[in-house]
This record gives C-alpha cells, structure tokens and sequence, in this order.
C-alpha cells in the first residue's frame, strides 16, 4: 500500500486463537458452543446458532440493529464478544413470542404498521421491549430520545412510537 | 376488467408483517449452504492509479483461507464492458470487478479473500498488501465546472426538453428576477442491510443466489452474460430486501464477487459488505444548480430558466432528471433547462430516491419561495397563480392532476393561514418558528410487466411475478389485488415475488411497480375469471350461463350477475370436480399511445413548520404535512408509510445527510452510520398524510400512481423555506447545519446576535 512499508517479515502461519467452550441459554434454550475469543454475540448468534433475526447494520454499534436482549437489558450484539456472555441469559426476537403467541409490541407493530423494510425490525422491537423494561420512558419525546440508537432508513419512527406508545397504554392496536 | 370494493383500498395490514417481527423473514446474508465459506472484499486506497503487486502470501497464511481472488489470478472474464451491463446501466462503460489493475474509484474492490471462516476472512483481507502506482485524483465539483458537457448519448431523451421562447430576453425585460445557486451535496441510501450474496453451489453446477436486489432477472441476466451462464443454471432470489432506495437497482460488486468464487470454487460462498463499503457503491450524485425565475409584480412567471451540473464517473454518464420539472411545472411562455455532467475519480452515481426530482425541485421551489418574498405574495398563494393544467414542455394535457386540492386540503390540514408574512415574526418562548411549502411531482409510470396466477381446486390463489417487495409492500397490495379480482379473503392468497425463475418484471423502482406489475396481475387474475365463468357456465342448473364477463361481481367467495345479483354462484362451486389449478399468465404492457398523448404525475403539496432554539442552535422539524394526489390508494396504511418515510428522507436530505469528500485522497471521510447522518427517531416529530382524491382514468386499470417517491420530492425545499422564514437565513447549500445558519446570521437587534 502507497505510504506504508513494504511488509518483509510476515511470519510463515498465522495460527488462530483456540476455540472456547462457552454455555448461555439463548430464549430459554440452554446453548453451548465452541467460539473464538474474537467472535461477536451477533455473529455467534446469526453464523454459529443460526438466529439470523438478529441483524448487522453496521456492525460499530451505530444503528441498533442488533439489539438483543441480555439478562432483561438492551444490548447490541455486534459490540459484546460472545465469550464475555458465558452463563448469561439472552432474548432475541426469535424468543419473544411465547406459544405461538406474538409479544404485544410484535402485534403493535404490525398493527400500526412499524416497518416496512424489516431489517431494524428486530432491533427496534427488543429495544423497545428493553425501554419499557426501564421504565423511565413516559412522553412521546422520552421515548423518541431512548429510541434514538436503533436507526430506521424507511422512516418508519412515527409509526414505531404509535407501536411503542399503545403497548405502554396496554393496548396493542 | 371491473374492480369493486373486497381488497383494494383497505387498510390492510402487511401480510410479510408476521415474518419481520418474529425475525423468519430471511434476508440474502441469511442463506446458508453446508459448504459455505465466507469472502470477504479488500477495498482500494487509492482513489486513481494502478495496482503494481499483489502480495497476498500474509493472508494465504492464515489457516482457513481458501483463496484471494484479485485481477492477477483471477478466471477468464469477458473483456467487453458491455457484458457487464444491466437494464439500469447509465450510458457508457460499466466497471468490471477485478478485471484489471487500474483503480477507477476509491474503495474500489481489488481483491476477494476466501475462508473458512468469517473472521479469519477479514483479518486476512487485512493482511493483503497491494502495491499501487497513484495518480492524482479529481474528486472536487467546483473544480470541473469549466469542464461541464451534455452527456452525448441521453438516458432518456424527454428529460431534455427543448427551450420554449426566449428566455434571456424575457428575463431581462420582467419587472421581478430571482437568480440564485443552490448546491446539494453526495448522498448514500445506506438502506440497513448491507449488500450481501449467498451463492449456492449445487451439486449439478447450477448457482442459485440469495441477493440483495431491487431487480432478480436483472442480477440474473448480469450473471449470465457476465460469466457466459445459461439462464437454466443461474437463478436469482430476493424475498426479502432491507431497504434499498435505488441502491439495488444495479448489480453491485458483492453478487459479482460471491458468483466469481462459487464458480471458482465450485463450493457455496457468501459476500456480505461492510457498513464502510456501503460507501463504494453508487450514490446520489452531487449537484450545483442555478434557477432563474423572471416574473411580473402580480407574481405571475414569465421566465423560468434551469441549469444543472452533476458529477458522474469517468467511466459512465449517469443522468437523472432534475430540470425538467422546472419546465413543467408552472406556466410561462419561455423556459430553458439544461443539465450538464462533469467527471469526477469517484464510482458512477446511482438513483436514490426521486432521483433529480429530489434535488431539482428543492432548487425550483426554493427559488419559487425567494421569488413570493420578492413580489411580497403568500408563497401558497404564488403557486395557486402559476397553476397549469397542461405539461409546460410538450404542451400535452394531463392525465390527472389534482394538485390544488393537495394545495388547499394541506393547507387547511396545516393551519397555513395563521403564518406571517415576515422572517422572523413567529416566536414561541425561545423558538423562532418558520412555515414554509412547496409542490412535489415524480412522474407516474408503467412498464412492461408479466405475472402468473395459480387458481388450485382448494380455491387459493397463488400470484407470482418476479419483482420485489424493498419495504414498500408489493407482497400485501399484490395479494390484495388478487383477493378483489376473485372475490377471496386476503389469507387465501399466496404471493410469490423477488426470484428470477417467476414471470419477468422490471428492477423495482421509479414507483411503477404498483401500477405494473399491480396490472399485470390484474390481468392474469382476469384470465381466471374467464376460465372460471366458463366453468361456472357449464355447472348444472348453471345460474350464470350466458352472462357477460363485464356483468359479474367477484365478491365474499361468490361469482354473482352484478345486475341480477339473484344470480349467483359460490366460487367452489365452480371449482368442483377441478382437479389442476388453473393457470394464467400474461405478459402485461401500457397503452404508449396514452403514455405518449398525455403527461403523467403525481403531485403533492409539502407544508413544514421547523423550531430553532437560537441560544443553543437547535433546529427541527417541528411538523409535516404532505398533501399527494396519487391516484388510487390500493392500500392506505402501506401507501402512508411510504409518505411517512420519504418524508423522513427529505428531513435528512433539508438537515442531515452529506457525503463529506477529502479532495486530497478522493476519498469519502464520513463512511459510517454515525458520521453520515441520518435522521432518528428523536428528529422526527408530527407528519401528517393526506392523500386527496384523484381519478386516474386511463394510465392503467388499477387508476393508480405509485408513492415511493413523491413524498421525498418537494420536502427538503419545504423545511428550506421554513427555516428562512424562522430565521430570515436563506442557506441554499444542503444541508442547512448550524454552522451554516451561524455564519449566514445577519447582525440582528435582538439578543441572538
């Protein structure tokens, strides 16, 4: 590459880090698999346990796509090595219906028309899961500041907080 | 072919809803194969110049690897450019990935690194080390203007129009004149989902390939040609899109990567761009345009003149039309617009949503509004004076235009009357408010279209047809037009789309997929009522033996005499004793003799209230209301969502969003999702829709317009205008940041200054 110094001494094997054993239980399925240390939860979660509901927008922790939900809290999956997780209890939108029986904010997004292309979805839905978990949300403006880190390119945010707003008044529609 | 009341025009939910809320709706990166290997791209540095060597002996190293593809290793590739072309393709040479060592762009894919694994895929492209021989890059617009020129071979010729009267004497003789440049910068779609292809290599040696695509058979036609496939080997799937914008109208490089190392590896591979290399592909082209309206005292136009220069590659002539509306619009006997393209060392331009329209009418109606100051009427009113009910270019009439009610419902909807005429007169505690409006108008098109429709003895209806459903809900307003041509509930039809192996459609965009590929269906579903009458006919004690096709209603799972509706038959009853589906299928074209007699758009009317917080610089758009006249609405909720986030579109285009160039490496500086701004959800407040009633009589059966684009055109200028009349700043370079608006601020008496 111009302005940097030929490489000359590349060693002859790169070797890999070893694999590591790790154990979480993933929407109430206790999981184990063999990761590398450098391996993300989002790429555990979509390459290795093939939940590919979990989406890569940007894989830098800047659009919220990947938002999962860890011990009951939000978190992007694509900023947290799947190794740091062992033990931990994780929720992805895969687990949020329960007996063929879709969350209430699944219901109130489609009800509302949340999305269109689909891709923040998943994201959108865990974290408002997580921002009503919270607790601290109550006004239009406080849940548009709270939902500020999962990005929705369609341009869906007004139909998102009519979602979000009618599941917290305990309505879905 | 009649259309009743049974599934178009309802507000039906998403019938994909289900599938992206649970997460099952299965994306091109999602695909998987048990010989997958993951490739991942090594991007170029350098933005011109040639590549010297490749060591690639680092990255071979790493245990995993398979293989680094690059332009010296690489299998026989046509050499011709037209091989690489695609029914989008901008006049021109189409780049060819990896055919040879010249770097065209930076970010120019160079090399493709195989593995095993992912990770071991990108730290090995890391290791890549490329020797380049580097050229000065030319990446700054201002700098190529005296190099400007009219693309020699047109994209599409009635963007052009011819100048109509004498525009510079007629300018120069009217009592009022606006002159201004108004610049409009590069910008990324960034749809969510990065560009990916998962190629299956199957066993007998066909390729079946998961692509992020607005167009199957486009990307399968490109493969084809590209890689000398017979169509019967190749298929191209998109069920799912996320987000697009036009930036999947053309082929991108991952496709041609995951198929080059399928096929040289003969296993399944998957290329998946990174957020950074979203920012190699096309974009919206940067534009610098200067409008001159010539007008008389009363505000009426005398003049319109429209110049535009964008910037494309060196290697194609990208065009969109961003002039011709200036033309169009309003009526005044003389009118010159020309666009003109100068060449920069960046990848070609591609369209992003309302392509031209978007950038060319917010320096229309921004001028439209400097022009309301200058003869000191209401910028509302203004555009009420300048109605045309004919196309100002060709003279033609039009074939539906109900833009005064988008001007006057929006308004009502707004509370436009209550705005003062004067900058800086509307205050709220420490916010300065600002009104502003503008027209939008895209064109309304229909293209040539087939679709399939599968009636089984169960009485479901498949409907099939090669286009795709990029967010803007073609799967929903497709079924719906299938359950009102049969008379079904929506639940008993089946729509299967975004596979090139389905009858062929156009790339989805233009906001012609509603109007073709929604006729198309129409038509074939047309064909299933005739075999149906036919059948129903030959029934025992048949009720509808002898009646008419046009005399029969298709309602509540019932054939029934529409002007003897004691007549009647239910649908499984004709489907009795049936033992195959019945199939039909069309080839579904528009009537040019109309397309070419009439005009055709939709319109809209775009009303925004913005709020700046002087002391702390905050702006925002406080409101929206976007009035469209659209033709029928197939599906409300999906059609103002649509609205809804084109607005939001044109929010990031008046405030956000701008591709930032360092001239000196011609390299893009802001390429992630936290330096290009786009809006979220905290900047998005009130937009309000209406659609307004318009008969659409002759453009297509269905009476329709299509929305994905109207609602960006026209946005932008609104919230423009808007925040001149907050501020008294006029900053006609998007986007208006504070920094702008700081250093525009003219020395004011009150405490702002």
């Amino acid at each position: 590459m111009q302005g940097r110094p030929q490489a000359t001494s590349h060693p002859p094997e790169r070797s890999l880090l070893p694999k590591l054993e790790i154990a979480f239980r993933v929407n109430g399925v206790e999981r184990r698999v063999a990761l590398r240390p450098w391996t993300t939860l989002l790429d555990a979660l979509r390459e290795h346990l093939d939940l590919t509901g979990t989406k890569k927008g940007c894989d830098h922790g800047q659009c919220g796509a990947c938002t999962v939900l860890i011990n009951g809290r939000r978190v992007l999956s694509c900023l947290t090595l799947a190794v740091m997780k062992d033990g931990a209890e994780i929720t992805t939108i895969e687990g949020l219906a329960q007996n063929g029986e879709l969350h209430p904010l699944q219901t109130a997004f489609i009800a509302h028309d949340g999305f269109q292309c689909g891709y923040c979805t998943p994201g959108q839905i865990c974290s408002a899961v997580g921002l009503i978990a919270e607790g601290r949300a109550k006004t239009s403006d406080e849940i548009r500041e709270s939902m500020s880190g999962n990005i929705c390119r369609c341009g869906c945010y007004p139909n998102i907080l009519a979602a979000i707003e009618a599941v917290m008044q305990g309505s879905e529609t | 072919m009649s259309v009743g009341t049974n599934g178009i025009g309802k507000p039906v939910s998403r019938i994909d809803g289900p599938a992206k809320v649970t997460g099952r709706a299965k994306y091109a990166a999602e695909f998987s194969a048990p010989d997958l290997a993951y490739g991942f791209v090594v991007s170029s540095a350098v933005a011109k110049g040639r590549i010297k060597s490749i060591d690639r002996s680092a990255a071979l190293a790493v245990p995993g690897v398979i293989e680094v593809f690059a332009h010296d290793n690489r299998p026989s590739l046509p050499s011709s450019h037209e091989k690489y072309t695609d029914q989008v393709a901008a006049p021109g040479s189409p780049f060819r990935p990896l055919y040879d060592g010249e770097i065209l762009f930076s970010g120019q894919p160079v090399a493709l690194v195989v593995a095993e694994e992912l990770e071991a895929a990108r730290f090995a492209a890391s290791l890549i080390d490329i020797n380049y021989e580097t050229q000065e890059a030319v990446t700054d617009l201002d700098t190529q203007i005296d190099k400007a020129f009219e693309p020699p071979e047109k994209r599409a010729p009635e963007w052009n129009p011819s100048p109509r009267g004498d525009v510079d004497s007629a300018l120069s003789r009217g009592p009022n004149l606006i002159r201004k440049e108004y610049r409009t910068p590069v910008e990324h779609h960034n749809p969510m989902e990065t560009f990916a292809s998962t190629a299956v290599w199957e066993n007998d040696g066909r390729l079946t390939v998961y692509d992020k695509t607005q167009g199957a058979p486009n990307c399968h036609e490109y493969l084809c040609n590209v890689f000398g496939l017979a169509k019967e080997k190749v298929r191209v799937l998109s069920p799912y899109v996320g987000g697009a914008f036009g930036a999947g109208l053309r082929p991108n490089y991952q496709l041609f990567m995951a198929a080059l190392a399928a096929i040289g590896l003969k296993r399944s591979v998957r290329v998946t761009l990174t957020r950074q290399q979203m920012f190699t592909l096309g974009y919206r082209p940067q534009t610098l345009q200067t409008l001159t309206l010539g007008a008389e005292n009363d505000g009426r136009l005398v003049a319109v003149k429209h110049d535009a220069i964008a910037n494309t590659s060196r290697f194609e002539d990208y065009q969109e039309p961003t002039v011709v509306w200036s033309g169009a619009l309003y009526p005044c006997d003389h009118s010159t617009v020309t666009s003109r393209l100068a060449r920069l060392d960046l990848f070609t331009p591609c369209d992003m949503r309302a392509p031209g329209g978007a950038v060319g009418m917010y320096a229309l109606e921004s001028a439209m509004d400097e022009l309301s100051y200058a003869v000191g009427v209401d910028p509302l009113e203004l555009r009420l004076k300048n109605y045309s009910e004919t196309d100002q270019n060709y003279g033609k009439p039009i074939s539906s235009k109900a833009l005064r009610d988008c001007y006057l419902q929006g308004a009502e909807r707004f509370g436009w009357s209550k705005r003062r005429p004067e900058p800086r007169s509307m205050r709220e505690a420490r916010e300065l408010i600002g009104y502003g409006m503008a027209t939008g108008i895209w064109e309304a098109f229909r293209v040539p279209t087939s679709a399939r429709a599968i009636l089984a003895p169960d009485g479901t209806l498949e409907i099939a047809c090669a286009t795709a459903d990029i967010g803007t809900g073609t799967y929903t307003i497709l079924a719906q037009i299938g359950a009102e041509m049969l008379g079904l509930p929506l639940d008993k039809v089946i729509v299967k789309i975004g596979d090139s192996d389905l009858p062929s459609a156009p790339v989805e965009g233009g906001s012609w997929t509603a109007a073709s590929a929604g006729s198309a269906v129409m038509e074939a579903c047309d064909g299933l009522r005739k075999e149906l009458l036919k059948r129903a006919g030959a029934v025992s004690n048949a009720p509808l033996r002898g009646v008419d096709l046009a005399d029969l209603t298709w309602v509540d799972g019932e054939i029934r005499m529409t002007s003897d509706p004691s007549r009647a038959m239910p649908l499984s009853e004709a489907l009795l004793g049936l033992n195959e589906p019945i199939t039909s299928e069309v080839s579904s074209t528009p009537d040019e003799r109309v397309l070419q007699d009439y005009s055709h758009y939709a319109h809209s009317a775009v009303f925004a209230e913005v709020r700046l917080d002087e002391e702390l610089g905050m702006l925002r758009v406080a409101r929206v209301v976007s009035a469209v006249a659209a033709g029928r609405i197939l599906n409300p909720k999906t059609a103002r969502s649509q609205i809804l986030g084109a607005v939001v579109g044109g929010i990031g285009m008046a405030l956000h969003e701008e591709t930032v160039i360092d001239h000196r490496y011609g390299r893009f500086m802001n390429h992630n999702l936290a330096e290009y701004h786009v809006p979220v959800h905290a900047d998005v407040h009130a937009i309000d829709v209406i659609f307004v009633d318009e008969q659409e009589p002759r453009l297509n059966p269905l009476g329709v317009k299509g929305v994905g684009e109207i609602g960006i055109v026209g946005t932008a200028a609104a919230i423009a205008n808007a925040v001149f009349h907050a501020t008294g700043v006029r900053v006609r370079d998007l986007p208006i940041t504070i920094d702008k608006l700081l250093a525009l601020r003219q020395p004011t008496n009150n405490h702002a200054a």
